[in-house]
């Protein structure tokens, strides 16, 4: 397939020009004028919710969602019900994922044997059955001595450790984010200390070990400066951040509605309490937000990934304090970010890089190919988030009912259009 | 006094509210004081209106000063008391709502564990709710009475400072007061164990015209009124306190601490009391408590709030 006319961003080669590109074996041409071309997105961190959990979203509904939000890969969490901690289960998430023919997964092995934090998973094993990295994500490992082991352990097998920092006793019973917004709100917070400690125990352990671990969504200033400072000392570490991280402040539980970057009046658009502003770690003060997206350009921040965590109504359409966390991320990360990139928070290239072969080095998987794996967007589509518009079982977004700009109109996977 | 001029549909809070919305809660507060005043305290302005009291959380106090208000007015009063969280009772608050949408109520008062929970009922139901207390969030008819009582003892509250002391953290009443007095023209200086206070609040990040302290001889210097907040013995369990002596000790309100407001300062207490913790009993049945006004003063209050949203006759 021919695609003519585009714009492709190419963060291999560090270029932005309009030239052709030849996509797979099919013959044909498509006139992508006006259009940007960019490699496929990868995420890293992806709930997929199957098995166990099918009524908020399914591999094959996930999987579509991924593509229409420009993903071609991503990697999907292991909590799960059973927990992804044995071969046998990573086999049948790949083959439902493969027959689905959207978005290629890579799941992730769960650290414990069902995610208890007792005892390691049979890592080996699951490295060759394809698990790309390990993680506990939802019930963040506590148990410090056992992090070491899994950090070594999993240096054995070439993969990542990926950690959702959070200490789970100073958290507990948190909704959002400590501080003003939950003082009025009359809301348990969850203080950033409670993952500032966690990434600080984290960089320690993997200095001690040698073994590479991923800070999975660091949502706080401070999370940040400590990557930086590991980094800097070549302690083998990365970190991603979500769009909802990187955009929306913790007054959005109070019902405000507008960006970080859209310095409006900031009054409140919404009713509070909004269940789906409810995400784990919490949203974040304005500061936070400008900590994060200045680590995001300087590249202490590798990879975007949205941590879609979709839900059925019956966990959202609760009080406040009894809803699950989460939010549906996959298909509005794209619009999100272009909208920050066009108020000139971030460079459309360094955008493109942190959603492409920054993830890809995180994880250690191949840099995503202009040949092979390539998506079309068109900026100036405008599209209205709605329960009909999303492909993702898990409705449970604040964006419901907001005009976004940028649109992906095609993607291609291993050579194979898969999105029209 | 006609309810037209008042435009707001529920009460959920009163973070929002203008002065003027304030003062028409208030003056409607003081007709409605008449009529209980009456040898026969019954006024037909809710005639054929049915206010539904929903409890999800225990609570006796503010239930039946509600139900008291209700019949007052002359409406039909029906009880939906449930203890423990809708969870532990298998039965969803959406479930809730279904039935009293289905029920037909002109007001739905709702008190409930989890903060927020008004909100979530009023997106959902034609009829009116008011919130009679939800978690740590709000009980803007707590505060109501609180600003009515102070006022008939002070006269105004402007330019006037009313410390507040005790579990500010935990506490819809510390929150509400803190809206309405501000909106009065009252300072407000907030008090307690430096555990017990917002994290924000106490860093620095207050609301505007509160001042916070840890300590109370400094909180109670000069103030105009001093509230004490009720004490849960939870807190001691949870680790945020050493023990009730030392918080009595320290926080407790004794009339030698008191020696240091204005002369006669008011004390108020939202009950149920803790007396030798929170509050020394000295004080409590002392010529500066106003307990029992407040009380009264309640059921004026949620007279005037549910006429204001659903009465459609002026009070005879």
């Amino acid at each position: 397939m021919r695609i003519v006319g585009a714009r492709v961003i190419d963060p291999t080669s560090g270029t932005d020009e309009i030239r052709e590109l030849s996509i797979g074996d099919r013959a044909g041409t498509i006139d992508a004028a006006g259009l940007i071309a960019t490699p496929g997105f990868i995420d890293l961190h992806t709930h997929l919710r199957e098995p166990g959990f099918e009524e908020s979203e399914t591999i094959a509904d996930g999987a579509r969602a991924a593509l229409r939000g420009g993903f071609t890969t991503v990697c999907c969490m292991p909590n799960t019900e059973p927990v992804l901690d044995a071969p046998g289960l990573l086999e049948e998430v790949r083959e439902r994922a493969a027959a689905a023919k959207a978005a290629r997964v890579l799941p992730i092995g769960s650290i414990t044997r069902a995610r208890k934090g007792v005892a390691l998973s049979d890592m080996a094993e699951l490295a060759d059955a394809g698990a790309v990295a390990f993680s506990d994500d939802g019930a963040p490992l506590q148990d410090a001595r056992l992090m070491r082991y899994a950090l070594e352990y999993a240096r054995a097998t070439g993969r990542v450790i990926a950690d959702h920092a959070q200490d789970a006793v100073l958290a507990a019973n948190g909704v959002m984010h400590e501080g003003e917004a939950s003082a009025l709100l009359g809301l348990p917070g969850i203080p950033s200390a409670a993952e500032e400690t966690a990434i600080a125990r984290d960089l320690a352990l993997a200095r001690l070990t040698g073994g590479r671990v991923h800070i999975a969504h660091v949502s706080t200033a401070r999370g940040v400066s400590l990557v930086r400072a590991a980094k800097r000392e070549g302690v083998p570490v990365t970190c991603e951040v979500t769009p909802h991280h990187l955009a929306l402040t913790d007054d959005w539980v109070a019902g405000d509605r507008t960006f970080a970057w859209d310095r409006r009046n900031g009054s409140a658009a919404a009713a509070p309490y909004d269940t789906a502003t409810k995400v784990n770690p919490p949203l974040r003060p304005r500061a936070d937000i400008e900590a994060l997206w200045q680590g995001l350009r300087d590249g202490t921040i590798d990879a975007i990934a949205t941590d879609h965590a979709p839900h059925a109504s019956t966990y959202k359409d609760v009080e406040y304090d009894q809803a699950a966390f989460g939010i549906s991320g996959l298909e509005t990360a794209l619009s999100v970010l272009l909208d920050a990139a066009g108020a000139g928070w971030i460079d459309l290239g360094v955008l493109i890089e942190r959603l492409t072969v920054g993830p890809a080095r995180c994880f250690g998987l191949d840099a995503p190919s202009l040949a092979r794996d390539v998506v079309l967007i068109d900026p100036d589509a405008e599209w209205t988030v709605a329960i009909d518009a999303l492909i993702s079982r898990g409705k449970n977004t604040p964006l419901l009912g907001r005009r976004m700009g940028g649109r992906v109109v095609a993607a291609f996977v291993e050579g194979e259009q898969r999105l029209e | 006094m006609t309810p037209g001029r008042w435009s707001r549909h529920d009460i959920l809070d009163v973070d929002d509210w203008s002065r003027e919305e304030f003062e028409m809660v208030l003056s409607t507060t003081e007709a409605m004081r008449e009529v209980l005043d009456r040898p026969i305290k019954r006024t037909p302005v809710l005639r054929g209106k049915t206010v539904v009291l929903f409890f999800a959380e225990a609570s006796t106090r503010t239930r039946v000063s509600f139900e008291l208000a209700a019949k007052a007015l002359s409406a039909d009063v029906v009880n939906i008391t449930s203890s423990g969280s809708s969870v532990e009772k298998g039965e969803s608050l959406l479930d809730s709502v279904r039935t009293l949408q289905a029920l037909g109520g002109d007001v739905i008062v709702l008190r409930h564990g989890s903060s927020g929970a008004p909100y979530f009922v009023a997106d959902r139901v034609e009829a009116s709710v008011v919130n009679a207390g939800d978690g740590w969030h709000a009980h803007p008819s707590q505060a109501l009475l609180d600003a009515f009582t102070l006022r008939a003892r002070l006269g105004t509250l402007s330019n006037k400072t009313v410390a507040i002391v005790g579990d500010v953290l935990h506490s819809r009443v510390a929150r509400s007061n803190v809206h309405a007095l501000r909106a009065l023209g009252a300072e407000v200086v907030l008090c307690g164990p430096p555990t017990l206070l917002p994290a924000a609040w106490r860093c620095g990040h207050a609301p505007a015209g509160v001042r916070v302290e840890t300590d109370l001889g400094r909180a109670l210097e000069g103030v105009d009124a001093v509230m004490a907040l009720r004490l849960q013995k939870e807190r001691m369990s949870a680790g945020l306190l050493p023990s009730t002596r030392e918080y009595a000790r320290v926080w407790g309100i004794t009339e030698a601490r008191l020696a240091v407001t204005k002369p006669g300062a008011p004390v108020l207490h939202p009950g149920p009391l803790n007396e030798g913790v929170e509050i020394a009993a000295a004080v409590a049945r002392g010529p500066r408590a106003v307990i029992e006004e407040q009380v009264t003063n309640g059921v004026a209050v949620r007279m005037a709030l549910l006429y204001l949203l659903a009465g459609t006759e002026v009070p005879d």
